[in-house]
């Protein structure tokens, strides 16, 4: 038996690795643009005063980098170490693009980012600039391989069932690259970095005017740093929106959980805050379409026929073909040597039902349905944060064209307590799109419970706790390196 | 014809490449434990960190790409190791996160633990990763306590594939003498190219006589401990695969596996000879400093071959000894010929990251590291 104990740590475990993880990753996908629009700036306008503030940035990207280093090669292993079922499960398509990334962009990420740090007297102007550009877009390159396989886990696409190698193999490569839901997930990813990075530099330098220091320095980071946090956050808005689409049209549960719509239908209604709705406005984010059809939970546990005339499986349905599609399997597995006709039956039947193989693992109806106040919520400080981030933004940069914002101490005290909030709605994002997954590890093909590695709780209980004094050790030196570098400042105005 | 067979041993092939590669940049590693052992002062110590500190991502990268290219072509593995072996590879990884942050932490202000602590981590690191990881290659050859059963997704209740027999998961391999003699095998062999490359990526002259040091004691203990190894790969039984697809223990297996791949003994003997080379030369002549480049790929070889040995001409690279018939072979352990075929397309691009990296390594390093050069530019 699975204990139940196992699978709840090995989750906690994951997503503790994964939460501190994105901590240090979107600042490294933002503040590389930055950074490598200050430099160009400089090898553009040959202006020495932008290469010292690129510099600066630099020092504390290269402090936050190593962590994201380190907590990333932790997260690869783990698939391995904790879940092992789910390696072999479904390895054959999963393994590609973890490999792919390591060959294409952490080699690039390495081999640029020595040149960026230590290269200034040892490569050209012009290349340097090259490697900091090639830093960044490793960065990027990176989070397209890790996200297409995330992708993939919430729609599966591009693979079969093979019973006599018991994994699900690829078939069609492109599939998986194109899948709709990694193209949104990466946009949605990358430039909610682009946004961290802007908030980071702007609340920084917000710092530096609040103590009256730095100031040209302070208000040129914040002119870059505000029109990248905007570019951002419209290629956010643009991608979240695809993102809706894509949840209601492949993972209506975590659509339904988000919105905590218990009874959906044609005209959704869409919950600002319990108690206030608007109207048909979930339809049209979910479908576009006023009149679109929207599933609530009971109406997926129960099934429901959609307008086209579609029939959807309720729960206990699923459940059952599942669990004839593993024993289908059985039968196979059993057959395969001894009665070769018997066989071919059992796989046809497995073959039939192998859309809900996943389910078969289910115990009850209720373990579909994901923790609804903890998506519901996450999903509300997420768009919510993003809204307000945008208005700073554009307020900070309004104030900085017109000349006024090095006086107006209450929006760089705003700038500056915001920095915790970017980070704050990156983590909510995730649990809106992972926790929002569950009880799936693949969607509909494997949950949890069948995919966790044979090893004792005890043991995951004292690499949790192991990784949580790490990664806070880490954080904690990280911060106080930062804010010592940051009070010492980028001392542009005294050389 | 490029069949399934062909690409799983084309696979095999650049697992046993990025295995050796991965060796030869053990060096950072190898350097690091010499922080404390060759540096006697502040500014040899701060050389020494800031020459592996300009390296240390190759290594890791490498190591995380190993990993990435395992899981892809031969997923078995991944599935059956990592999560068997549990411990284990849970101490190499968090010796390779405190290695990633001590760079960056050591030095700077406010880091809380103090320099010294920082560069601590780097030498237990150095020590203990090269150590645990050799250990680890070396069940390999021994054999690990693990079941796997496929058709066990179809049973409900309790679908895991792969299973540990033990609940040490992956620390009784110490008690295999093999094992901890391999682990110290690549764990000299580390400190030796670490030696190797600092005493050319360094220009300071008394470092590098205590390097010299370093590096003659550290060899000796290397080369005891390889014809031990040697010697056990000649005699010891391995694990092979019969006509039927069966596993069977066959008397001198490694030693008879050399035998028949004439092409695998050269890569050995030639590695081993560069190995020698670049370690004698350096430790003959006092003007010689390039060492590092022909040990290291002797190095690189070396280990190529022993990873062919284990691998091909029917031989079971991942052998239980709890039951022969769940050892992982590249043939039932592999992933689809699809995926292989599509990673086997993705793989062409590899002679093109490692130019760009041997161009931008020369680009960087044209000149030694000097205190000098410390002292104007970005260091750790």
């Amino acid at each position: 038996m699975v204990e139940t104990a196992l699978v709840n740590w090995s989750r906690l475990q994951f997503a503790l690795t994964a939460g501190y993880h994105w901590l240090f990753v979107p600042l490294t996908l933002g503040l590389a643009v930055i950074m490598a629009t200050m430099e160009t700036l400089y090898v553009t306008t040959g202006d020495e005063f932008w290469k010292r503030t690129a510099k600066f940035w630099m020092k504390l990207f290269a402090i936050n980098f190593a962590v994201g280093i380190a907590t990333g090669i932790i997260l690869e292993f783990e698939f391995g170490t904790n879940w092992s079922n789910y390696s072999w499960f479904v390895g054959d398509i999963f393994g590609a693009p973890l490999a792919i990334e390591g060959i294409f962009a952490f080699f690039m990420e390495a081999t640029f980012f020595a040149v960026m740090f230590f290269g200034w007297e040892k490569v050209g102007k012009r290349a340097h600039l090259a490697a900091t550009w090639l830093t960044g877009i490793g960065a990027a390159i990176s989070a397209v391989w890790i996200l297409i396989a995330n992708a993939w886990m919430q729609h599966p696409v591009g693979m079969e069932f093979n019973p006599d190698t018991v994994r699900h193999e690829m078939v069609d490569f492109w599939a998986l690259v194109l899948n709709p839901v990694a193209i949104s997930k990466f946009f949605h990813s990358v430039f909610s970095g682009w946004m961290t990075g802007a908030i980071f530099v702007i609340g920084i330098s917000c710092w530096y005017l609040l103590k009256r220091r730095e100031t040209r320095f302070a208000l040129a980071s914040i002119r870059v740093a505000a029109i990248v946090g905007i570019i951002g956050t419209f290629a956010v808005m643009f991608s979240g929106d695809s993102s809706g689409v894509h949840a209601a049209k492949y993972q209506p549960m975590k659509l339904a959980a988000a919105e905590g719509l218990e009874d959906g239908g044609p005209r959704a209604p869409f919950s600002i805050v319990p108690g206030v709705e608007i109207p048909a406005m979930l339809s049209i984010l979910a479908t576009h379409d006023v009149d679109g059809y929207v599933p609530g939970i009971n109406n997926i546990l129960e099934g429901y026929t959609t307008p086209d005339g579609v029939y959807h499986l309720s729960a206990e349905e699923k459940m059952e073909r599942g669990k004839t599609a593993i024993e289908s399997f059985s039968a196979y597995r059993t057959l395969k040597d001894s009665d070769p006709a018997a066989a071919a039956m059992a796989r046809q039947r497995l073959d039939e039902n192998i859309e809900y193989f996943g389910y078969g693992y289910i115990n009850s109806k209720e373990e579909l349905i994901p923790p609804v106040p903890l998506i519901y919520w996450a999903f509300r400080v997420m768009v919510g944060l993003g809204g307000f981030l945008l208005l700073l933004m554009a307020v900070v940069l309004w104030l900085e064209r017109r000349k006024r914002l090095a006086d107006m101490r209450l929006v760089q005290w705003v700038a500056l307590l915001s920095i915790p909030l970017v980070y704050l709605a990156g983590q909510a994002g995730w649990i809106v799109a992972e926790v929002g997954r569950q009880p799936w590890v693949i969607d509909g093909l494997l949950p949890v419970n069948a995919a966790v590695s044979s090893v004792s709780v005890a043991a995951v209980q004292t690499t949790f706790w192991l990784f949580v004094a790490i990664f806070t050790l880490f954080l904690v030196i990280e911060m106080r390196i930062m804010i010592k570098a940051i009070k010492l400042g980028p001392n542009i105005e005294t050389e | 014809m490029i069949t399934y067979d062909f690409l799983q041993h084309y696979w095999w092939f650049l697992i046993a490449l990025l295995g050796g590669l991965l060796v030869f940049l053990l060096f950072v590693q190898g350097g690091n434990a010499l922080i404390f052992f060759a540096g006697k002062n502040e500014g040899e110590r701060q050389l020494v960190v800031n020459s592996t500190g300009r390296k240390w991502e190759l290594t890791f990268t490498t190591l995380v790409t190993f990993g990435g290219a395992f899981f892809a072509s031969f997923p078995l593995f991944y599935s059956t190791s990592f999560g068997g072996a549990y411990w284990v590879w849970i101490l190499i990884l968090v010796t390779f996160v405190f290695q990633a942050v001590s760079y960056e932490f050591q030095g700077k202000a406010g880091n809380l633990l103090g320099k010294n602590t920082f560069r601590v981590f780097l030498t237990l690191n150095g020590c203990l990763a090269p150590l645990l990881i050799g250990t680890a290659v070396g069940t390999f050859f021994t054999g690990s306590d693990f079941t796997v059963n496929k058709s066990a997704v179809g049973d409900i209740a309790s679908p895991v594939i792969s299973r540990w027999g033990n609940a040490w998961h992956g620390l009784e391999a110490v008690a295999n003498p093999f094992n901890v003699e391999f682990g110290l095998m690549v764990m000299l062999l580390s400190i030796s190219l670490g030696a190797l490359y600092l005493i050319n990526n360094v220009d300071n002259a008394k470092l590098a006589t205590q390097l010299r040091r370093n590096l003659g004691v550290c060899f000796g203990g290397f080369l005891v401990l390889f014809l031990v190894i040697c010697y056990h790969l000649i005699t010891m039984d391995g694990f092979a695969v019969d006509a039927t697809g069966a596993i069977i223990i066959e008397q001198g297996k490694y030693f008879t596996n050399l035998l028949e791949m004439p092409a695998v003994l050269a890569l050995l003997l030639l590695g081993a000879v560069l190995l020698v080379a670049g370690v004698v030369i350096t430790l003959l002549r006092k003007d010689f400093k390039r060492g590092i480049w022909l040990a290291g790929p002797g190095t690189t070889l070396a280990v190529m071959a022993l990873f062919m040995i284990v691998g091909y001409n029917n031989t079971a690279y991942y052998p239980s000894t709890a039951d022969l018939s769940s050892s992982l072979t590249l043939a039932n352990s592999s992933s689809s010929e699809f995926t292989l075929r599509t990673m086997a397309v993705v793989s062409l691009i590899i002679p093109f990251v490692v130019a760009y990296i041997a161009y931008f390594w020369r680009q960087m390093d044209r000149k030694s590291l000097t205190t000098e050069e410390l002292n104007q530019s970005e260091k750790y």
